[in-house]
């Protein structure tokens, strides 16, 4: 498989990443070099394995439903580059 | 005492502190002395010279009651990936530029609980992925090793580290641990650092890169060092699931010097075609100094070597979509400036293309091409049944009744700043070969200088360990660090 322009288009679109149009060809070009190099997994014969989803045997712990935190707005809206009346502010969303 | 405060180890800084030899505010004003005159090596990126003052004062009064932990005064730098509350952490991004985080990470609340001195925030590459500090926002960390007038590389991503460490900036720095990220810069840098079992460390309030893999470790000056440092840092975590709730031995009396009768494994497949003659060198004279020790060392084959690298070039980038979606403009950080008309959706994409640098948009992309719709078979699921294969090679070895495993920790010695710029993104990944199989495992890792090259740069030597086998893996290096007599020291040009 390759990657060619319409295709890197599509995945900075969906990585929401302003890419140029000047600038798709060299990126083509880069996640293909990366991918061919992924390419050599096919190399493996995997039948029957399972994929791996965390390298410990252990399951996860479990806690109580309960609120444990809280009541911080003031600190969570701290960093925000646009914070109005206790809300993250943010361009139109909807028309 | 006749070396400067700031060259001290841990244990020595510990002992001295607690007879009374000096005080933890002569230590750390040591430090931060040496680290206004180190300005040329870029390692300190944010200097917390007061909170510092601050600390060093608090563990003086800490020492004077008695019974002080071991970290107690002891001047730390933590790694620019770590929240530490209303200093600034950025992860070396322009994303996250101006970020004051609201809370402290578990490591070092635990660091900063035990009594340590924070002397600010170290370099790095941007969201840790980079394997020479390069793609850091601030420029590179500078490796304090030279062998003629270049600018060598500390390694990354926890460059800054390795470099503050090496040249006695501080007595130990943090580091994290992706694909090798703290063992391929203590190598490069004449230092230990020491990649825990996964679940060993919290990782809350670590910018993550990518959850499976991602651990937190010591970077230190010494194998004890290493072992009081993880000390500090270890244990279970309720505020990350991942971390394991399991006992933490006492690693500083796991070193005992005595590996007789252990099983050194030296994996056939890590002899990869091309690999330098003094490299290969190094790895059988470690070989030697291990079997001389006592231990029995043993060929053992782990067959899937070879495709680590290709499958976690998968797995990270495909963690790292997922994790770096939360850097949107909204609610910390960088947010572009956006035209007339522009709606939600173009803020993102410019707040995005402006605040990443370029290594981090690769591996985004390419973590998302792996994961859209009729590609996550061939390339995300493929990569981690390739991931399944790689550890169940290490758990037949460990099996087999092997103890721990012998490498080289890198395929070379530092490299210049600025070679690897015209190269393909791939040559960067291959520093990682012989580490990154360990971060899929989840296995302890440790890399413990042994030697210098022809040209006087230092190398060093990896030792895997069972899981959760921290203590012994330790014990192993302790035994290698005294048989290669590691001193040597980077001339001060800074």
């Amino acid at each position: 498989m390759s990657i060619d322009v319409d295709t890197a288009r599509r995945v900075a679109k969906l990585a929401r990443i302003r890419v140029d149009e000047s600038d798709l060809p060299a990126l083509a070009d880069e996640l293909n070099g990366i991918v061919t190099f992924m390419e050599q997994l096919n190399a493996v014969n995997v039948d029957g394995v399972e994929p791996m989803t965390g390298v410990t045997p252990m399951r996860l712990k479990r806690r109580e439903d309960v609120v444990t935190d809280g009541n911080m707005p003031e600190r969570i809206l701290k960093n925000a580059p646009d914070a109005r009346e206790g809300f993250f502010a943010v361009p139109k969303v909807v028309e | 005492m006749s070396k400067s405060l700031n060259s001290l180890t841990i244990a020595e800084a510990r002992d001295g502190l607690r007879k009374g030899e000096f005080t933890a505010s002569e230590l750390t004003g040591a430090c931060l002395t040496a680290i206004d005159g180190a300005d040329a090596l870029g390692a300190f990126v944010h200097k917390t010279p007061d909170i510092a003052r601050e600390q060093a004062t608090a563990a003086d009064a800490r020492l004077a009651k008695g019974d002080a932990p071991d970290l107690c005064g002891i001047p730390l730098g933590i790694k620019d990936l770590f929240c530490t509350k209303g200093v600034p952490g950025q992860a070396a991004s322009n994303i996250l530029a101006g970020f004051l985080p609201e809370y402290e990470s578990t490591v070092t609340s635990k660091l900063f609980g035990a009594g340590a001195v924070m002397l600010g925030k170290l370099n790095m590459d941007e969201f840790a992925m980079g394997s020479s500090n390069e793609s850091s926002c601030y420029g590179p960390a500078v490796n304090p090793w030279r062998s003629d007038d270049r600018e060598l590389t500390p390694g990354g991503s926890s460059g800054g580290s390795a470099s503050a460490v090496a040249a006695d900036l501080c007595l130990g720095a943090t580091g994290t641990d992706t694909g090798g990220s703290i063992r391929q810069p203590a190598a490069f840098t004449g230092i230990v650092g020491l990649k825990p079992t996964y679940g060993r460390v919290s990782r809350w309030g670590i910018v993550a890169y990518a959850s499976s893999l991602d651990q937190a470790g010591p970077m230190a000056k010494t194998v004890r060092d290493t072992a009081i440092f993880l000390q500090a840092m270890a244990g279970h975590d309720a505020k990350d699931s991942t971390s394991a709730d399991i006992p933490v031995p006492d690693f500083e009396a796991a070193l005992t010097g005595d590996i007789r009768g252990k099983k050194i494994g030296i994996p056939r497949e890590y002899r990869a075609d091309g690999m330098p003659a003094e490299i290969a060198a190094l790895w059988a004279k470690g070989a030697d100094m291990l079997r001389d020790a006592g231990a029995e060392i043993v060929d053992i084959s782990l067959p899937h070597t070879q495709y680590a690298l290709p499958a976690y070039y998968v797995i990270a980038p495909a963690e790292a979509s997922s994790n770096l979606a939360r850097y949107d403009g909204v609610r910390y950080g960088h947010r572009a400036k956006l035209s007339q008309g522009d709606g939600i959706t173009e803020m993102y994409e410019k707040t995005r293309a402006e605040g990443f640098g370029a290594e981090v948009k690769r591996r985004i992309m390419i973590g998302t091409y792996v994961l859209s719709a009729g590609f996550y078979d061939a390339y995300y699921n493929r990569a981690r049944k390739v991931r399944a294969l790689i550890k169940r090679d290490f758990d037949q070895v460990f099996a087999g009744g092997v103890d721990a495993i012998l490498t080289p920790t890198t395929p070379s010695a530092a490299f210049g700043l600025g070679e690897m710029a015209s190269a393909d993104p791939v040559q960067m990944y291959l520093n990682d070969v012989f580490t990154v199989t360990v971060n899929l495992a989840g296995l302890p890792g440790i890399s413990v200088p042994v030697g210098l090259d022809s040209q006087g740069l230092p190398l060093g030597l990896q030792l895997i360990g069972r899981p959760w086998e921290e203590a012994a893996l330790l014990n192993h290096a302790y035994v290698l660090e005294k048989a290669a007599g590691f001193v040597a020291k980077p001339g001060k040009w800074w």
